[in-house]
């Protein structure tokens, strides 16, 4: 293939993503499973990058996974959505970057919908005055917040103190990328890559030094799917989808997983652990799981974070084993401090996954 | 182990790459019209077993195929070999020799000769 005509191809698979003055919108779930990768994506925008990101105190769910899960309504979805888009209008700013990819989806959605059926927006601008008074503007750019980590991972790699590097061999670490489904299967042209070739991701890991595994299960879903997961009943289906991509990615002897949605990484995560307690199973080296990672911890790693700091402790799957790869210092006696430097005490650990 | 309240849910991939095809490659290299099949069904619909159990010609041979043999031996048990199957086969594949191979390539499989 001539390089020109590639060059032009891929142009269509660009999107375009603002490069300041951000409104950050946090994720319901992700401050719970994964507590410092928000305010590591806010530290780094700030300290690192010199980058204006206003968080909002008003700012709620998108209700993405009641309406997933089928219990809140379309257009009650829709006028909370429009809420947040007039906090931003409020606020003073046009560019809205959701930290989770559900919501991100879910202002996509919307604004594609609004998009095709004006009639529709002007029913829900007149539900939004009716509710609370407020009036919004329609945002001028919406990134995902992996996006902007994407947009400036060239500058985070300058400042890095780490490389995604075996220390020992030298060689690269091998780096299982996940995408979210909702990032660039609902709306391709809405995300890095589209949903062909997604590669906000790849772009961060090429970046910082790592190397990506492609494996035949890559673009599988990571078995989040709301309704397989919030019925417990149905969740054998989703532990079914992960299972799945393990076993796909194990003979690739991957080193870590990172991913850019709140789900994808709970359930990598989680289901390991769950995996090894069914059927005593287990994926990573000498009985360990495969770490799995948020891009922001990732960012936070390379930059020399604290890996306490970025809550790398609350991981099922114990992170140490990376960052003994990489030379990234720890202090194991710290692991389980409080962010007042209180001790909260040690897990129980499981029976057979391997933490640290 | 703990009991979560629900298990791994069993995966319906076919995976070709681990499936056991010796009964369709025996059955291929001895019954070569067997490879005509388009699985339109016609044996099922004209079959006298399946009038009386739910034997299916049809999926018998696409599990034959796909290499999912775990029920296979069970299965081909409610043939009569009649041979209705063979008289209205609109592409001539000789159904009833198809069971027959796929007997002769389990019992070979049972004494390790394939």
């Amino acid at each position: 293939m001539k390089l020109e005509g590639k060059k032009a191809i891929w142009k269509d698979y660009q999107k375009e993503i603002a490069d300041d003055k951000y409104f950050y919108v946090r994720s319901c779930i992700r401050q719970n499973f994964f507590p410092g990768s928000e305010t590591a994506f806010i530290r780094i925008l700030r300290e690192e990058l010199g980058k204006d990101i206003f968080e909002h105190p008003c700012h709620t769910t998108c209700t993405g996974i009641g309406y997933h899960g089928d219990i809140v309504p379309l257009d009650t979805m829709m006028t909370v959505v429009a809420r947040q888009f007039a906090l931003m209008t409020e606020a003073g700013y046009e560019n809205l970057v959701p930290s989770c990819i559900t919501s991100f989806g879910i202002y996509t959605e919307v604004l594609d919908t609004w998009h095709h059926f004006p009639e529709v927006e002007a029913k829900v601008r007149d539900y939004l005055i009716k509710a609370t008074g407020r009036e919004f503007k329609i945002p001028v750019n919406i990134a995902h917040a992996s996006d902007i980590t994407y947009k400036f991972r060239k500058e985070i790699a300058a400042k890095a103190k780490y490389k995604l590097v075996n220390k020992e061999t030298g060689q690269p670490l091998k780096v299982v990328e996940h995408i979210g489904c909702h990032y660039s299967k609902m709306f391709p042209d809405k995300g890095v890559g589209g949903a062909e070739y997604p590669y906000v991701l790849v772009g961060m890991i090429e970046e910082w030094g790592g190397e990506v595994v492609d494996y035949p299960e890559r673009r599988h879903c990571c078995g989040f799917g709301f309704r397989q997961y919030l019925v417990q009943a149905n969740r054998g289906y989703s532990i079914a989808c992960s299972h799945k991509k393990f076993e796909s990615m194990e003979p690739y002897k991957p080193d870590m997983i990172i991913t850019n949605c709140p789900g994808c990484p709970m359930f990598l995560d989680k289901w390991q652990y769950a995996i090894a307690e069914m059927e005593g199973k287990t994926y990573g080296e000498n009985g360990h799981g495969i770490p799995v990672f948020t891009y922001e911890e990732v960012a936070g790693m390379v930059l020399g974070y604290n890996p306490w700091d970025l809550g790398l402790q609350t991981h099922q799957v114990s992170c140490e084993t990376v960052l003994d790869k990489i030379g990234i210092p720890y202090n194991p006696d710290e692991k389980y401090n409080g962010i007042n430097g209180i001790k909260l005490g040690v897990p129980e650990m499981p029976v057979n996954l391997k933490c640290c | 182990m703990i009991e979560f309240g629900y298990n791994i849910a069993k995966d319906r991939q076919i995976d070709f790459d681990k499936n056991d095809k010796r009964i369709s490659t025996y059955v291929r290299e001895n019954e070569p019209s067997f490879k005509t099949c388009i699985s339109c069904g016609t044996c099922t619909a004209t079959c006298s077993a399946a009038n009386f159990t739910d034997f299916n010609f049809r999926k018998l041979q696409l599990m034959v195929r796909r290499g999912e043999t775990l029920e296979v031996k069970e299965e081909i048990k409610k043939c009569m070999l009649c041979g209705k199957c063979y008289l209205a086969c609109p592409r001539g594949v000789n159904t009833r020799n198809v069971i027959i191979q796929i007997n002769q390539a389990i019992e070979k499989i049972e004494n390790h000769d394939i």
